[in-house]
């Protein structure tokens, strides 16, 4: 949802505030998560077949943007949702995408740490509870239902 | 600060346009790391996957988002003169043709590691080097869409 000044042909001259920096590190971190799906989706990929040792030596990166990521999105979710007059931590759009980022966290940990210990074959629940999870953050954050 | 709610329409649109530049970005981050990594050991293998991200992750990813940003923009009437779309038209446009050079590049670069184990060349390392330049184009303009500077 944009917080933009709408001018008359549909888009505000406004400079660059607060807001437009904290909703700009924001996506960046929603970008880490879903490049942490994508590798994780890689490497699971790649070891169905012959390249799943190689594979592997991706699960760090994974683990990393999965990291960064998460913490950045709830942190600065958050700050959003505080800073924002229209939004509120409580909002049930909010809490909803709250309690799916927690199911992600929880799945993308569980799925790091299996392949990490070279347990690819317990690492299809995670991954499909993980990605699961991160698509519809995505559709929640995206149509703020109720908001 | 004025708010705007956009319209339920546009949420679509939007969704296909931000899913297709995730997965992209994505999966440039994963082909990069996989170069990166080759230099270390099992090099074909890696630069295999490398190879297999572009062509069927980011290419793909590209025309999603691609599309969805042109849906965006038809949903929402935008004039082209507004600075912020003048900047994500203009990294789409040159990366779709570094995207391409880079995908070809790390073809040939996986078919000489496989030719020649031991001299994988400086193909892949270039495909990478154009890879990160895309990746850092591509975070110029998602700042670019995000805060919709004058």
């Amino acid at each position: 949802m944009s917080r933009r000044g709408v001018g008359a042909e549909g888009y505000s001259r406004a400079r660059v505030t607060r807001y437009d920096w904290l909703l700009f590190l924001h996506v960046l971190s929603a970008f880490a998560i879903v490049g942490s799906v994508v590798v994780f989706t890689v490497v699971l990929l790649a070891a169905r077949g012959a390249d799943g040792a190689a594979a592997l030596r991706l699960v760090p990166l994974a683990r990393r943007l999965w990291d960064v990521g998460g913490a950045g999105t709830i942190v600065l979710g958050i700050w959003l949702a505080i800073d924002l007059d229209q939004y509120g931590v409580f909002d049930g759009w909010v809490i909803g995408a709250i309690v799916l980022w927690a199911v992600a966290a929880f799945a993308g940990f569980r799925l790091g740490t299996s392949l990490s210990e070279g347990d690819g074959g317990g690492a299809g629940l995670p991954y499909a509870v993980m990605t699961v999870a991160v698509a519809a953050l995505l559709v929640v954050m995206i149509y703020k239902p109720g908001a | 600060m004025l708010a705007t709610i956009r319209a339920d329409s546009v949420n679509i649109a939007l969704l296909v346009h931000v899913l297709g530049a995730m997965l992209l970005v994505g999966t440039l981050v994963a082909a990069v790391a996989a170069v990166v990594l080759s230099r270390t050991g099992t090099g074909a293998t890696l630069q295999r996957i490398s190879f297999r991200a572009l062509l069927y992750g980011a290419v793909p990813a590209f025309i999603v988002m691609r599309v969805g940003a042109e849906w965006v923009k038809s949903k929402e009437h935008a004039p082209d003169d507004v600075a912020w779309i003048g900047v994500g038209y203009g990294v789409s446009d040159f990366s779709l043709l570094f995207l391409i050079v880079a995908t070809v590049l790390a073809g040939l670069a996986l078919r000489r590691v496989n030719r020649q184990p031991d001299n994988p060349g400086a193909l892949g390392t270039v495909a990478a080097a154009i890879v990160s330049l895309l990746i850092l184009g591509y975070g110029i303009a998602i700042w670019a869409m995000t805060t919709k500077p004058t």
